[in-house]
């Protein structure tokens, strides 16, 4: 186990390398620059000496090898630089919006278990009943809706029925409070969102819930297990559930992964300064050193998650250790 | 570029007497209350504290209530570009003397910074030596306005003198520019150049408290604020948010009160729908111009013929009367601020090429043009900004009024920073979307935009001629002069030679929370931020 660990690590180096030589470059090649933006974005006067001079204050004179060996060291020491655009620290920067994008994560992720594990399991029990039916219109819908929207509806839903209800109407809050602030406050903006993108989340989990279970109650020692005269219950629960969450496992594993920086419309719908949002930002604003940053801890995210979910598919299954 | 800084300096404000009419007001019509939070949202975002090398909106909405200006906009009369007060001087704004090249600002005793430290004179000194002249590398965005400017100096603590290189009535406008904050020497001093641009300490009325990069800017009442009585809130928080839908969605759920720049007709109607007199709009004409520049640097669009024709095609007035339903834009205008004195009138309007009403003929004509100049059927590259509101909804009519000459438009559309290396660096367009945004309203200094020696024309055309028309301009002391001499300017930039086409000048709505007391639309989304005149009435 200790040998594949290893081999595991070591493989992640060459990823996250190939993936910084990729952003770096592909970066230069979007036309236009931070300081152009800043400075004659506005429409207002536009002092092309100034252009220059912020050009040069941001090393973007500077020759392309040494701005990419400046980058590719700052990542390999933790130090990340300053943000083009606001001159702060982008491990601040990121800090900031890491704890929400997290919650929202680990909401999501919660909303998503609790919804599409006891329905997949549900839908391949009741096999081609009309609870099944249900349970994959249900999760179609799920696929079909994008996040957005449902989160667009959700804000529209509650200004409207609120208004109605209450005589004025209430939006989820638009700044974020820390839970251990104010719990009230942090839920009452987070739990939309959590549930616009775990619907989405829980309806690719529990499709993949539902067919891994039902190719796995198909197998011999199913059979056996019944033959043996064990509770259905049991059978389901300790024989056929656990074999079956395998692919579960991974779809769950890399969704979190893709929550922690994906959530990039949702954020928006939401108002969310999460790391989706800033990473829209900084692509937008040319603030190359922010997106690079941002793209590095996206592949960092997505290579550690990988690894977990793989040293979790060799606990539960001893062959992939073995071999 | 050649002179283009002088003559900048010279006009930033030679036009600026005249006075305008915002549409709306929203005065306090009973006594004012006290206390309470304003939460407004803010669709930029803050780049650095420092205003003085700043140009976004942005930073003015969130940072400017924590400063003080030399002078500034009357907050009780915005929509007039004449109508300066002072803001940490004494007494009135001063008046030029030694032939108008020597201004003596007397300054408020007792002010003090939010670090308890006594404004003095040098105070001022240091910042307006930061912004005129900066030591090497440091930046200044607006030091091209000061370019008149000979010295600052402080002959005691309580007196600040400005001396000019020659008299220039654009200096009082541009020292009452919101960006000019007035900042500590000592923190000058101690900290350099760049302190400022991750920290406050100004005399505001407001002290800061905290910023959440990219949620929110907080800030407290100065209890020692140099205006007695001010500001009657507690305090503010100038809430980010980018996307215009949630904006508008905060202020109908009331976790916001008001946003600053402007929304969309359609949005003020959805709000006022949705929550009646609850809801105050204020609207005023805007000083921002959208533009289609030709790029004379490829043919055909040198051809005067085919420029024409570009023109002749826009249906303005029906356009002023359809996209205001739809979009920030409204009034039809020559290269002056609307209503404004030095604006043309609609009778001079009309005898500008593609400005008359009867497109029929217009159409024929431009379509008679085409043809003489080889062009009929022109495959055009049109560049536009990825922002919908006025961009996206403007580039789309016209794409639409050109086709109606027979010609086959491919619009462009590109996010902003692609947009900016298009029309700045790599200029591979035929035709793009331009704009003109300004703050203190100052026809002479906005129209050198249309000079093809600017910095920020994209036109890429020499005009000798117009150059020269903008010299006797900058130099006409009388306002009838200045008058005929814009005609002429105006003629010349858009019927003779056409370098630039003006769509429709843009039109600012702000509807906000009723009980949001005190603010008043100014003609600039840029201005009247200080927030010390808002109070809440609830």
């Amino acid at each position: 186990m200790y040998k594949y660990i290893v081999k595991r690590i070591l493989l992640m180096f060459p990823t996250l390398i190939g993936a910084a030589m990729l952003v770096f470059f592909l970066l230069r090649l979007i036309p236009g620059d931070v300081c152009e933006l800043r400075l004659a974005g506005t429409g207002l006067y536009a002092d092309p000496a100034e252009i220059e001079l912020c050009r040069t204050n941001l090393g973007l004179n500077d020759h392309i090898m040494v701005q990419f060996a400046d980058f590719v060291l700052g990542f390999f020491i933790l130090d990340l630089g300053e943000s083009m655009w606001t001159g702060k620290a982008i491990t601040f920067e990121i800090g900031l919006r890491f704890q929400l994008s997290l919650q929202v994560a680990f909401m999501a992720t919660f909303v998503a278990v609790i919804i599409s594990i006891p329905l997949g399991v549900i839908s391949a029990v009741k096999q081609d009943t009309w609870i099944d039916y249900v349970v994959r219109t249900f999760s179609i819908f799920g696929i079909a809706i994008p996040s957005f929207w449902l989160g667009i509806m959700i804000i529209l839903g509650l200004l409207i029925s609120t208004q109605a209800l209450l005589g004025e109407p209430w939006m989820p809050p638009i700044w974020y409070v820390s839970p251990f602030e104010d719990l009230g406050a942090n839920m009452a903006q987070l739990i939309w969102p959590a549930v616009a993108t775990g619907y989405r989340y829980s309806a690719v989990a529990t499709r993949m819930t539902r067919s891994a279970l039902l190719e796995v109650l198909r197998e011999d020692y199913i059979r056996t297990a019944r033959a043996k005269g064990l509770l259905e219950k049991i059978v389901i629960n300790r024989h056929a559930l656990k074999n079956s969450l395998l692919p579960v496992v991974t779809i769950i594993g890399i969704e979190f992964a893709f929550l922690m920086g994906g959530l990039v419309v949702t954020e928006q719908v939401f108002n969310l300064n999460g790391l989706g949002k800033l990473f829209v930002e900084s692509v937008l604003n040319n603030d190359y050193s922010m997106t690079q940053a941002l793209v590095m801890i996206v592949v960092t995210v997505f290579v550690i998650t990988n690894f977990v979910v793989d040293l979790f598919y060799a606990w539960l299954d001893p062959r992939i250790r073995y071999s | 570029m050649r002179n283009v800084y002088s003559k900048l300096a010279l006009s930033l404000a030679l036009g600026a007497g005249f006075a305008l009419g915002a549409v709306g007001t929203a005065g306090p019509a009973h006594a004012i209350k006290k206390g309470g939070i304003l939460n407004f949202v803010v669709g930029s975002k803050i780049p650095s504290y420092d205003l003085h090398r700043e140009t976004t909106f942005g930073v003015i909405h969130p940072i400017r209530p924590f400063y003080s200006l030399l002078i500034r906009i009357n907050p009780d009369n915005p929509s007039s570009p004449t109508d300066f007060i002072c803001d940490l001087c004494e007494g009135a704004v001063p008046k030029g003397t030694d032939g108008g090249k020597t201004f003596t600002f007397k300054i408020r005793k007792g002010v003090l910074f939010h670090n308890g430290e006594k404004l003095t004179a040098a105070d001022i000194v240091a910042t307006y030596k930061k912004i005129i002249f900066p030591p090497e590398g440091v930046p200044s965005a607006r030091k091209a306005f000061f370019k008149m400017v000979d010295s600052v100096t402080a002959p005691d603590d309580f007196t600040v003198v400005f001396k000019l290189k020659f008299p220039s009535g654009s200096f009082i406008p541009a020292v009452a520019t919101p960006f000019n904050i007035v900042v500590s020497k000592q923190d000058l001093d101690k900290h350099g150049y760049n302190w400022h641009k991750k920290n406050i300490n100004g005399t505001g009325a407001f002290s800061f408290v905290q910023h959440q990069p990219g949620s929110f800017v907080e800030g407290k009442r100065y209890d020692r604020y140099h205006h007695a009585g001010k500001p009657y809130l507690d305090g503010f928080k100038a809430i980010a948010a980018p996307k215009m839908a949630i904006r508008l969605q905060a202020i109908r759920g009331d976790r916001a009160a008001i946003e600053f720049r402007g929304f969309p007709p359609k949005a003020r109607d959805d709000l006022v729908k949705a929550l009646g007199d609850k809801i105050t709009v204020q609207e005023s004409d805007w000083n921002c111009a959208l533009f289609y520049t030709p790029n004379q640097g490829r043919k055909p669009f040198n051809d005067v013929r085919v420029k024409k024709a570009l023109s002749l095609a826009v249906d303005r007035w029906g356009g002023a009367k359809y996209l205001s339903r739809i979009a920030i834009v409204k009034t039809v205008g020559g290269v002056v601020f609307p209503k404004h004195p030095l604006a043309a009138t609609k009778a001079e309007l009309l005898k500008l090429t593609g400005y008359a009403t009867d497109m029929k003929a217009n159409r024929a004509q431009a379509k008679k043009l085409l043809a003489e100049a080889g062009a009929s059927g022109l495959k055009i590259d049109f560049s536009n900004r990825g922002v919908d509101q006025p961009y996206k909804v403007v580039g789309t009519w016209l794409v639409g009024q050109w086709k109606k000459i027979g010609l086959e438009v491919k619009q462009r559309v590109q996010p902003s920073g692609p947009f900016y290396a298009t029309l700045r660096k790599s200029k591979d367009f035929d035709i793009s979307i331009d704009f003109n945004c300004q703050s203190v309203i100052n026809p002479i200094a906005d129209v050198t935009k249309f000079l093809g020696s600017a910095g920020n024309n994209y036109g890429s055309y020499e005009d000798q001629t117009l150059e020269d028309i903008y010299d006797k301009l900058l130099r006409a002391a009388k306002e009838s002069d200045q008058r005929v001499l814009m005609r002429e300017f105006e003629t010349r930039a858009l019927s003779d030679q056409v370098h630039m086409g003006i769509t429709l000048w843009w039109y600012k709505i702000n509807p906000h929370r009723s009980y949001v007391k005190g603010w008043k639309i100014a003609p600039s989304h840029y201005l009247n931020q200080s927030l010390d005149q808002i109070w809440l009435d609830k």
